[in-house]
């Protein structure tokens, strides 16, 4: 009974231009949406282009704030802040690069299945974990009582960038096709060789590519340093075991001044870093496709 | 070539093929050493952070989460106006992402031409990329003056009736600004996920949908939907975290504000804001150890969110392995 009423109405030319006018908006929607988020991008980095264009002269990179020195009558600088944030990110890659490569090793090369995805799993959840907590962590496990330096921010930091490398290091050595294994045990090669000279050398582009990535994307965090080392001097130190000024720190301190030329420098130290994190996840991901490809073979 | 050969071993070594030798046993142990971090990682973090937020949780209990009151003055400390904070930011910002992601993601794999999708995806997630206190920086000098002016005077015009727009609004920071940044940062996750999810869809299926006449409106409720269902579940609990753990973008833009308020246009503050606007103002020991209290808070979200998703996407897993 139903179904014949269901057929009759499916075959309404007035049920079948309905149909048409639903999938019609449904399109629009969805192109709207797509349109809107592309818009929305382009207007955040707009507007930091903008507003932090003027900023940016030979002073900004070079000189200090000075705090003291009045209302814009003299031209001050972030050069403390970009040569903390080199160190901080910098350290911070020399702690995680090395265990998170090593760890996607043992998870894809010599654990089994059942171990590795359940190792993994901790990966995954350290992943979730926000930044603020790990910043409190570092806090009261080596600031506290001690003071905050650089070198504990870049650990901050590196926490937050381990399950990245660990996890798109997995994902490449995983593309390295079993038959090199195969190939270089079948010549006598022992595992540990085979690992390093064999399946190493054919992942190191998707490596470095994971690696870029994980680093333009904790370069831009702030939450690690706020407890960590957010109390440094206004002069330049190179110095990792005291407090290291940061430009994520810069930005966030800066913006909340109602002084219009820190906010301007805020602006600039904004421009200077989005510049930064988008070069680098760009060049990152024409490279990995590139390497990924290779790997794939075309595919 | 020359190095493959040279490690061809004697006979003696080759009746040991098979078993780990030295070097072996060196690189299986670094790396599984390497592999053990996050674990190690995960538990001290845990135990450190619940060490230190002792003081607080013997002193308050649970009542912590409950009580209203932040009152440094008096050292008394309760976490009740940042719960309702981050609850009402996060879901009202999710209420937003959901649909829009859905929708990108739907563009991306079902509507645009081929030659758009490559770079309309990446444009996407290059939205994740931003830097939350830039996206915080822009949040406060630009789309906070332009919520006052535009988007505010509208919503109170339409909907001033519902308890979420009932007063003018007034300039400066608001909850309405942290929920619009929130949604801004959550859409690019949950939009890449459901893309993968959408791709997945097995094509057969598909085809078949489309052959009977069905729209491709049709397909996407009547095919892609229920197979991707719980998939989108675990992305918008996933996005739900991203939000909930989320401090900086937030404490820039939300006014700190110790209030339990719907007006959107009011000053509030959640978990992770508190913790980061008091980084450098937190002064006794039950005030540090009660900011930690709510690191607990968090962290423990961030587990159930995280295994919750996990739990999720492995059932469906199973599902399809049987199907």
């Amino acid at each position: 009974m139903s179904d014949t009423a269901l057929t009759t109405r499916t075959l309404t030319s007035e049920h079948r231009t309905r149909r048409r006018i639903v999938n019609w908006v449904m399109e629009g929607l969805a192109t709207v949406a797509a349109l809107a988020a592309v818009a929305l991008l382009v207007i955040v980095v707009g507007s930091v282009a903008k507003r932090g264009a003027g900023a940016l002269d030979v002073d900004f990179f070079t000189k200090t704030p000075s705090f003291l020195g009045g209302f814009g009558d003299q031209r001050s600088g972030i050069a403390n802040a970009i040569v903390g944030t080199f160190l901080i990110v910098g350290l911070a890659v020399l702690m995680a690069l090395p265990v998170g490569v090593l760890a996607a090793i043992y998870l894809n090369e010599f654990a089994p299945k059942r171990v590795s995805s359940a190792m993994t799993v901790a990966f995954d959840v350290l992943n979730g974990v926000p930044a603020i907590v790990i910043g409190i962590f570092v806090f009261v496990f080596i600031v506290a009582g001690h003071g905050q330096a650089g070198i504990k921010g870049a650990f901050a930091l590196a926490i937050l960038m381990l399950p990245l490398v660990t996890r798109s290091t997995q994902e490449v050595l995983a593309l390295v096709p079993d038959a090199m294994r195969e190939a270089s045990l079948a010549l006598g090669a022992p595992r540990w060789r085979t690992t390093l000279n064999v399946v190493l050398p054919m992942a190191v582009g998707g490596i470095i590519t994971g690696a870029t990535l994980a680093t333009a994307r904790v370069a831009g965090e702030t939450a690690p340093l706020l407890f960590t080392t957010s109390l440094a001097a206004n002069t330049v130190s190179w110095n990792p075991t005291e407090p290291l000024a940061s430009i994520p720190m810069f930005i966030f301190t800066s913006a909340e001044q109602a002084d219009p030329s820190l906010q301007e420098q805020a602006w600039g130290a904004a421009l200077v870093l989005i510049t930064f994190v988008l070069i680098a996840s760009i060049v990152a991901r024409t490279f990995g496709l590139r390497s990924r490809r290779r790997l794939t073979g075309g595919r | 070539m020359a190095t493959v050969a040279r490690s061809i071993p004697d006979p003696a070594a080759l009746r040991r093929r098979g078993r780990l030798n030295a070097g072996d046993a060196l690189l299986y142990g670094i790396t599984l050493a390497a592999a053990l971090s996050a674990l190690v990682l995960l538990i001290l973090i845990a135990r450190e952070i619940v060490a230190d937020a002792w003081p607080a949780m013997k002193e308050f209990g649970f009542g912590f989460l409950t009580s209203r009151t932040w009152e440094p003055t008096a050292d008394v400390y309760g976490a009740a106006t940042f719960l309702f904070g981050t609850a009402l930011t996060s879901f009202a910002a999710l209420l937003l992402a959901a649909p829009i992601s859905i929708a990108i993601a739907l563009f991306l794999t079902e509507l645009a031409p081929r030659w758009l999708r490559g770079p309309v995806g990446a444009l996407v997630e290059m939205l994740a990329s931003v830097p939350s206190v830039v996206l915080g920086l822009w949040g406060i000098l630009v789309m906070g003056p332009w919520i006052v002016d535009h988007v505010g005077p509208f919503l109170h015009r339409m909907l001033g009736w519902t308890p979420f727009f009932k007063t003018e609004p007034a300039a400066g920071p608001s909850i309405l600004s942290a929920i619009l940044i929130l949604t801004i940062m959550m859409v690019p996750i949950i939009s890449s996920i459901c893309r993968e999810l959408f791709l997945n869809v097995p094509r057969d299926l598909k085809e078949g949908a489309l052959a009977l006449g069905a729209t491709r409106w049709e397909l996407v409720r009547g095919v892609i939907f229920p197979y991707a269902r719980a998939g989108i579940a675990a992305a918008m609990i996933l996005g739900l975290g991203r939000a909930v753990g989320e401090a900086i973008a937030v404490t820039q833009v939300i006014g700190n504000n110790e209030a339990i308020t719907w007006n959107l246009f009011d000053p509030g503050d959640t978990l992770a804001s508190r913790i980061a606007s008091l980084y450098q103002g937190a002064t006794t020991k039950l005030q540090v150890s009660s900011l930690v209290y709510l690191a607990v808070i968090l962290l423990a979200f961030s587990l159930v969110v995280n295994l919750l998703a996990r739990v999720i996407v492995h059932r469906v897993g199973q599902r399809h392995a049987n199907a």
